[in-house]
Formats: C-alpha cells, structure tokens, sequence
C-alpha cells in the first residue's frame, strides 16, 4: 500500500483533533492532514478521494483553509457512482461558494446529472444548483430547471421549484419563463411540491409585475379555496403540528395572499372570509398558531382596507402584547411599528404595555419597544413618556443608555412644547445620562437657551445646581460652563428670577469654582478645557473681584502639553493684564445664536422637524441690522447702534491678540478673512457657537463683505474693509498663519472637522512659478453641493507689466465648467494688483471624484508671447 | 429566506455550517465569530430573537447545542423557529436520540439532511417522514454500492491469488 495514501479514516482524525488540548496541538494535528491529504491528492487515486474530501470538510468547518481540494470535488461529482456523488456535491457546497471560478467547470457535470435516469442523481444536483449557482450558470441550466418542474416524480419537482428561485434572483430576465409551470404547481396535492410551488410564485411576484397580474387574476380563487382546504382538513399525522396541519404551508398560502391582496381590492375581497377565519380559529397556545396568526395579521394589515378585519388584527396583537412568551411580545411590538401606519389610534390604546416592555431585561425587547415608542409620541403625549423614558434612564443597563438617550433628545427636540420644558428635559437627560449624549444634542440645547433670552438667568441657574450633583457628566459640564461664562452675573444676581425658582445664593468666586473644577478635572477632555478657558475669560471680565484668581487659574495651563490651551493661555492671559479697557467690550455676550442655521445644517444629518418654538428664533439683541453680520459687528464693537469704534483701536486690539507684532492692516484683513476660509470654520457646529463667525452656510458672505457692507455708512470702518490684500498673504494666512486669529475669535475645535457638513474649503495655490501665482479660493452655494464657484486670483510676481492676459481651463467629461470675464486683461508687476476671474464648476459626481482642472495661460512680457501650461490636482476634497 | 444556518456549541466550536448567500470566507469568519459572542451571552428567558446588521438571527438551544438561522427583516421569526425544532426532530428520529456527538462524527449526515430541508435558503419539505424516506433510500443506495465494490474487489482479488 501507498505510504502516503491517507491511512487515518475520517472517525479516527475527528477523534485525534478532539483530543487536542490546546489550539496549537490542534493546528499541528490538522496540518498533518493536509500534508496527507495533498499528498494523496497528487497520487491521484480515486479510491481515498472520497474520505479526503469528507476530512476537508471537517477542517474546513474548523477555519483552515482547502481550497486546494477543490478540484477533488469536481472530480467526485464527474464519476459516475452515487456515494462519489454525494460527497462530491456536497463538498462543492461547502468548500466552494458562487464566486468563484471553478465553479464554472462543473456547470456540464451539473448538466448531465439534471438529466440523469437516476433520480437522487438529480436530486443532488438541483439540490447544489439551488444553493450555489451563480448568474451565467443559472443562464445555462434554466431550461433544464423549468423541464424538471414537470418532472414525474414529486421529490424532483419540489427541488426543481426552490431552484427556480434562486434562478430568477440570479437572473429577473427569466422569470417569464417559469410563470406557467409555477401556475401548474399550485394545483398540486403533495404538500412538498405546494409549499416549494406558493413559495416560487411568491418570489416571482417580487421580480415581475407581469407574474404578480398573472397570478393575481388566475389563481387568487384557487388559493383561497387551498387555504380553506387546509384550515379544513382532518388531522393528518404526517403534517400535523401541535394540532394543526402543516403550518409551513399555512403561512405561505397567506403570505401568497398577501403578495396578491395588496393594493387590490377586489382581491383582497376574495380573501377575506378566509383570512377572518384563519384568524379566529387558529389555536394561538403553541408556537405553530402562533406563527401563523402572526403572518395572517400582517397581511390584514397589508391587503386593502377591511375595518372589521383590521379590529381583528389589532385584537390579537393585543393578546400577543400581553403574553408572558417573550417571543410573542418581540412580534408584537414588530408587527405594531407596521400597524401604526394603519391604525395609530389602535397601536396608541397599548402606549402603557409598550412603555414597560422598553423597560424590559431583553434587549431585542427593549429596542423594538424604543422604536415603537418613538412612532408613538405626538404633542399630546411627549410630556407623559419623556417623563417615562427620563425615569428609566436612571435605571438602564449602560449599554442601553447611548439608544435610550439619542431617542429622548430627539423626542424632546422634535416635540417640545415650550421652551422652558425643553431646558428642563434636556437638563434632565444630561445629568442623568450627559455621557452619553450626541454633540449634536447638546449643540442644540445651546442654541435654545441663547434664544430663550427671558430664560437665560433660569437656565444658567438650573446648570448651575445640575453641576453640583452632576458634575461627572462631560456633556452638562460644557453646557454649564459655556452658560456660567455667557450669563454668569445671571447666576449671582437672581436675575430675571421665575416664579418656579428658589432664589439661590451664589458668589462670583462659586461660579469660579465650577469652571475651575471642570478644566482642572482630569478626566475632561480638550473641548471641555477649551471651553473652561473662554468661560474664565468671560468671568473676569463679568466678576472684576476675581479678575485675579482666574488670571490664576488661566496662568497654570500656561504649561499645558496641548498646544491650545498653552497659546490660549498665554493669550487670555496678557489679556487680562494688559488690555483692561478693551476687555469688556471683548467679552461681551454672545449674540443670539441663529437658531435657523442651525437646524438647517443639522437637517442633513438628521431629518429634525423644526421645534415648535422657533418663532422665537429671530429675536435679535439692541437692533443689530443684519442678522449674519451681526456676530463680527459685535465682537469688534462696530455694531450700528453704538459708538463707531476708531479702526485704529480695532486693528490695535486685532494686534494685541496676535501677540503685539508690528502688523500691516492688510494682514489683518487677510487674517480675519482667514477665519472664514480655514478649513475648520463652520465644519464644527461647537466652533460657531462660540466663535464670530457668521453663518457659514452662507459661505459666499464672507467677513470680507460684511466689513465692506459696512463700508457706505461708516468711514472709519473703510480702512478696514478694503480687502484687496495681496493673495500671497492671504493664502499664507490661511494655511498657517491665520490660525491663532482664528481659534482667537473662534474658539477652539480641538474635534476633527466633520466633512459631511463643511460648505467652507480651503484656498489652494493652483499655480506658482517664479512669475506667475494663481489661487483659488472656493465657494458653494447652499443647496446645490454639486456645484462650486471658483475665484481665481492671478499675481505677477515678476518685475515688468503682463499684457493680454488670457487664462483657459478644461475639465474631464463628468465636469461642467463656465468662466466668467476677467476683471481685466492687464497685470501690474511686482505682486502690486491682480486679476480675479470667476470659475463655475458643475461636478456631476460630487462625492465621488474630486475635481481636476489643466489650464493654459497666455500673456505677453515685455512684447513678448509667453504660454504657460499646469495640471490642478490638488483640489480640496468634496467639492 | 434564511440565509445561513449555524450550529455552534455552548464553547463556541461550530459544528454545521450552510451558507444560502454569498459570504467569503472571511465574512464567514467574522459572521461567526461575532454571533457566537452575542448569541452564548444570552440568558435563559429572553426572546429567541437577536437583531443583527439589517437582519435577524433565530436560534434556539437544544442541551449544548445552538441552532442559528439568519432571516430577512420581514420573515417570520416564528416560523423559522417552528424550522428549527422541524430538523431536530428529523435528527432525532435519524440517531435515535441525537446529541452533539453524533453531529460531529457524523456532520455529512447532518448535512444531507439538512439538504433535504432547505434548498436556496427556502423550505422544501414539511414532512418529516417524506424526508427520512428519502435519506434512508439514498443511505441504501451507498451501501449497495459499496457492498457492490467489495464484492467486485473480493472476486478480483480470489482471481489474482
């Protein structure tokens, strides 16, 4: 005998791997075999196939890896005994799926033995085309299939059936030619051939409208009457379970029915008597009934509208609700989320069942329960179920919390009936579970609370108590210390007190306190910190008395390992020092957040509906003309109601911010438009709440024109709106140097900006030679992400005049690009004055591929033609 | 459609695998890897129900043994359940008794049967006798032909003497 054949039988290797102690035990003894196995592999002896193939098995459904007994299989399937067979086929299931090549070899096996005079030959080939075919084989073997449907003996035609199925997935073309064999098969009395029959049909209805009307017109009778037969029928104990006969046919004659009866209503008539008994007579103690009242409710609920059907449906759904099997009250709640969209009355009657099974130790329970609850709340209800689910918050298991907390924020978001209860719920839901909330949730508490301006003391003070219990709660920290920095003489003064409170004692030096603790605690993040910083600035300004203490506490992060905090630091801290008389007007409080904006930002993320309080939403401070200027407006102080400021003393303090350096207005300028162009404005909604910034949606609006907007009215703000800086500066700025002014102004986005809602891109430098710069710098239009304006400013760099200036561009197929006229034809030398030139972009496959841009530019230099040529490809993502 | 079946022991060994759907064997790897995490850690009373990706897995544990089937949204998980009590009866009745030994050492049974249940994730037979019938012929068509073989190797080797 061969001494490499496989002497171990397949008994004794599953007994050897068994005995393994240890993984690595287990993989030597398995790579031992496959040594053997290889080996008689290429010994090729037909004998040990078989058992080769069966031990692959094994250790295929261990995790190694066989593919190189692949081949055996096929190998088997093409001998022409039964047992070769068998494994073979079986060895093809298991060891090779649909997608991969060798499978193609085996569709002539496949095809020969469909037509074998044996028919367990063809059984296991129909059985193999059934659950791994792919589209070309199911292409070459239909017909085979669609003969086999008619095939004499009942066991082929039913495995003939199954695999129509997977053949009409595969390939939707060929689902006319079964639909007159499937037809014949639901005549059929063999409850196997009938079940894989119904089956069939109902797949085909799914992938052609021509079978649904086929079947819809010619069998809907024949299947009532069927159905009736086997609701009807005498017990048989080859189908009987639990009473009933055979239930799997049961539900895919309703489930058929259901295919036929939706949206027909003369259908769904033929189906109703039927369906009516079926739902009163099915025992519902065991599973089987069970099932089978489950489907037969489902399609009640989906066929046209029946009201005395529909009561019935909804009456069993309340039994199921109530039943003490958690299975049955999984289904429930599942088939209640379908019934709301027909009977919400009905589903609302069981609110008090549904609330306690979100409450339930199941988790599968729990979260369809949540689901369904979250359907449920309308105005009249949110105050009694927030109030639930806030109570059970406290309780939840901690992995339940993060599901539980999203759906109460946006319950509260969504519904809330008045301001004060949505501070209060949100309040609620940030001590309990803070750690938990979204950023989003906590963005848009802010957001109200500055909207709610007779709210603010109320707010500030609630946050205020909140902390001391809570303080462990990332999220209520932040809200707190953004609200104690914005309206902490709110806190100490009982200001604006509701007849609800308790006036509360509190000193300016507590209010220090609470930021102190929260940007000393180690367990705060960078945000937090961040956030703990700017509220100090703002107390010092807001308790003079403390003015020293906080310079204290801002002085010890002075040291900080993040880059950040140290510059802030440093930054508040001089300040504080130096720059007593700009403080204040520095400081001041935050203008009116736009509440629209913000919704409208975050309706891409999520599909919010507008609270109902929004009306409130434009309530703007002390006559501040324009709403999205009037960020920036305030902060320098320039508002129209006061004082205008000398520029002088706004570039001065723009100065001292940036550390005192000697600075040319025009870089101000350029730092300020910076902000607007920096990639990280107005990506982070935490930005904008604290920043300067003006709603970035309106990207085209930069500062820039809002300075200049002001230009008409006020002289001294002229110098510093006139903003042709020289793009050198600006992109510099932008890329680097602007990014101290902007976290300056604009607080801190220590998170990575988040791309999906970012409307602001950075400028890039698309072309730089010796002689010639060009910068981009880009634009969107709100609405339309597919397309994008591009200005285009070209510098000279050299030291004589270009003449006849022409800049051309083209664009790849999936791109549309229109150029404006240039702003002139003629460019001074020595980077003094440039060109700008408008460029419109369409991306038709906006998020997909970036855009990409060649450009030619012509000029004359010294009555000289120069053409200079460039590939853009550095163009910012996402536009 | 169900669109794998899963046997898994109360240590995590997998003892049957049935894929209906393509998965590579990466995803296989890694479906498994993580059902059996959620799927052993459930106690005794819930629902046998677990939501997983878009889809649900049923299962059902019988002494040390879990069944998995994976279902589509809409399917009927309680029929599914039915499913899976319909092929352990089918098991029992074929080893008398089973346990999990009898499913290792015999997993190709467990196979050929289940084929003769499920076909492209679907059911293809409600009667359990029709489907021991039909594994009990094919049996005795392997037994022939492999007393057939011995008897022709017998005559060859009597010849050859």
């Amino acid at each position: 005998m061969n001494p490499f054949s496989s002497e171990t039988r397949l008994r004794d290797m599953i007994r050897a791997i068994r005995a393994c102690k240890t993984a690595a035990e287990e993989r030597a003894v398995v790579r031992k075999e496959c040594a053997a196995i290889r080996a008689s592999i290429n010994e090729n002896d037909p004998d040990y196939r078989h058992r080769n193939i069966a031990k692959l098995m094994f250790i295929h459904m261990l995790g190694y890896p066989t593919h190189f007994g692949q081949m055996e299989c096929l190998k088997l399937i093409a001998s022409a005994e039964f047992p070769e067979k068998r494994i073979g086929y079986l060895g093809l299931m298991l060891l090779l799926d649909e997608r991969q090549e060798v499978l193609m070899l085996v569709t002539n096996s496949l095809k020969q033995d469909l037509n074998h005079a044996n028919q367990y030959i063809v059984g296991l080939a129909l059985c193999a085309l059934g659950n791994i075919c792919s589209a070309e084989m199911a292409r070459d073997l239909a017909p085979e299939v669609e003969r086999l449907l008619q095939f004499r003996d009942p066991n082929t035609r039913k495995k003939a059936a199954l695999c129509a199925i997977r053949i009409i997935k595969k390939v939707p073309d060929l689902a006319e030619n079964f639909i007159n064999p499937a037809a014949a098969l639901l005549k059929e009395k063999h409850h196997g051939v009938l079940i894989t029959g119904v089956q069939l049909c109902t797949d085909l209805c799914k992938v052609s409208p021509e079978a649904l009307e086929h079947f819809r017109k010619k069998c809907t009778e024949g299947l009532v009457r069927t159905l009736k037969d086997v609701v009807n029928s005498p017990y048989a104990p080859e189908y009987d379970i639990a009473g009933i006969t055979d239930p799997f046919l049961h539900i895919r004659l309703v489930r058929l029915l259901r295919v036929l009866g939706q949206g027909n209503a003369d259908a769904s008539d033929l189906m109703n008597d039927i369906l009516a008994q079926v739902a009163t007579k099915t025992e519902s103690n065991k599973n089987a009934g069970n099932a089978i009242l489950y489907e037969c409710v489902e399609t009640i609920m989906s066929i046209e509208d029946n009201g005395g059907l529909r009561v019935l449906a909804i009456n069993i759904l309340g039994r199921f609700l109530s039943n003490r099997d958690n299975n049955i009250r999984y289904v429930a709640l599942n088939m209640l989320m379908k019934a709301i969209t027909v009977d919400t009355q009905a589903v609302q009657r069981h609110r008090a069942t549904i609330l306690e099974c979100v409450k339930d130790s199941d988790a599968s329970i729990r979260k369809r329960a949540l689901e369904l609850v979250y359907l449920l709340v309308n105005e009249s209800n949110v105050k009694p179920l927030t109030k639930e689910l806030i109570e059970y918050l406290e309780v939840s298991d901690q992995e339940f919390k993060g599901d539980l907390t999203a759906k109460i924020c946006s319950i509260i978001a969504k519904f809330s009936p008045e301001k004060i209860w949505y501070i209060d719920q949100m309040l609620k839901v940030l001590s309990e579970a803070g750690n938990f909330v979204k950023d989003e949730a906590w963005h848009a508490l802010i957001v109200v609370i500055s909207n709610a301006s007779d709210l603010h003391g109320y707010s500030v003070r609630a946050l205020y108590r909140a902390f001391q219990t809570s303080a462990e709660q990332e999220t209520l920290v932040r809200v707190a210390v953004w609200c104690i920095g914005e309206y902490g003489d709110m806190l100490i003064n009982n200001v604006a007190l509701l007849d609800i409170e308790n006036p509360i004692t509190v000193t300016g030096s507590d209010a220090v306190d609470v930021v102190e603790v929260s940007i000393k605690r180690h367990t705060s993040d960078l945000t937090t910190k961040s956030m703990s910083l700017i509220a100090l600035l703002k107390l010092s300004s807001r308790f003079p008395s403390c003015s020293e203490r906080i310079r204290d506490i801002i002085i010890q992060n002075r040291g900080s390992l993040v880059l950040e905090l140290q510059q802030r630091s440093i930054e508040f801290n001089s300040v504080i020092e130096k720059h007593q008389n700009i403080r204040s007007a520095l400081v001041e409080r935050m203008p009116v957040l736009d509440e629209a904006t913000f919704i409208g930002r975050r309706a891409g993320s999520s599909p919010a509906i507008v609270p109902t309080s929004n009306s409130a939403s434009l309530n703007l401070p002390n006559g501040v003309a324009k709403p999205p200027a009037a960020p920036l407006v305030d902060l320098l102080d320039l508002s129209s109601d006061d004082v205008p400021a000398p520029s002088s003393s706004g570039g001065g303090f723009l100065q001292d911010l940036l550390g005192g350096v000697d600075l040319l207005p025009g870089l101000n300028q350029t730092a300020i438009s910076g902000t607007n162009e920096a990639p990280r404005t107005g990506t982070d909604i935490l930005l904008d709440l604290l920043s300067i910034e003006t709603s970035p949606t309106q990207s085209s609006s930069s500062i820039t024109d809002i300075l200049s907007s002001s230009q008409g009215d006020k002289s001294p703000v002229a110098s510093l709106g006139e903003i042709s800086s020289p793009p050198s500066l600006s992109t510099r700025a932008t890329s680097a140097g602007a990014d101290p002014m902007m976290d300056l102004l604009g607080g801190f986005s220590p998170n990575p900006p988040m791309p999906d809602n970012g409307p602001v891109y950075p400028s890039i430098v698309a072309f730089e030679s010796s002689s010639l710069r060009i910068t981009f710098d880009f634009s969107k239009a709100p609405g339309n992400p597919q397309k994008t304006t591009i200005l285009a400013t070209f510098t000279n760099m050299s030291q004589s005049i270009y003449t006849d200036f022409i800049f051309q561009a083209a664009v790849p197929k999936f791109l549309q690009l229109h150029l404006d006229p240039a702003s002139s034809n003629t460019l001074p030398a020595s980077g003094n004055g440039s060109i700008t030139q408008n460029l419109r972009v369409t991306n038709s496959q906006h998020g997909k591929k970036s855009l990409v841009m060649r450009m030619r530019i012509a000029y004359k230099f010294n009555n000289e033609d120069i053409l200079e040529e460039g590939q853009i490809n550095n163009f910012p993502r996402g536009l | 459609m169900i669109h794998f079946v899963l046997l898994i022991s109360r240590q995590g060994k997998v003892r049957l695998t049935k894929w209906y759907s393509p998965y590579s064997q990466k995803e296989r790897t890694k479906v498994i890897r993580e059902l059996s995490g959620v799927i052993l850690t459930r106690g005794p009373k819930l629902c046998n129900f677990v939501e997983w990706k878009g889809y649900k897995v049923v299962y059902k544990r019988y002494a040390s043994l879990y069944f998995c089937m994976c279902i589509d949204q809409e399917d009927n998980e309680l029929e599914v359940l039915e499913i899976i009590h319909h092929y352990v009866e089918i098991l029992d009745r074929y080893f008398g008794s089973v346990c999990e030994l009898d499913l290792i050492f015999n997993f190709h049974k467990a196979y050929y049967i289940l084929d003769e249940l499920l076909i492209a994730g679907e059911l293809q037979e409600p009667s359990k006798k029709t489907v021991a019938r039909l594994i009990s012929a094919q049996d005795s068509l392997v037994e022939t032909a492999k007393e057939q073989r011995s008897s022709i190797s017998n005559i060859i080797a009597q010849a050859t003497k």
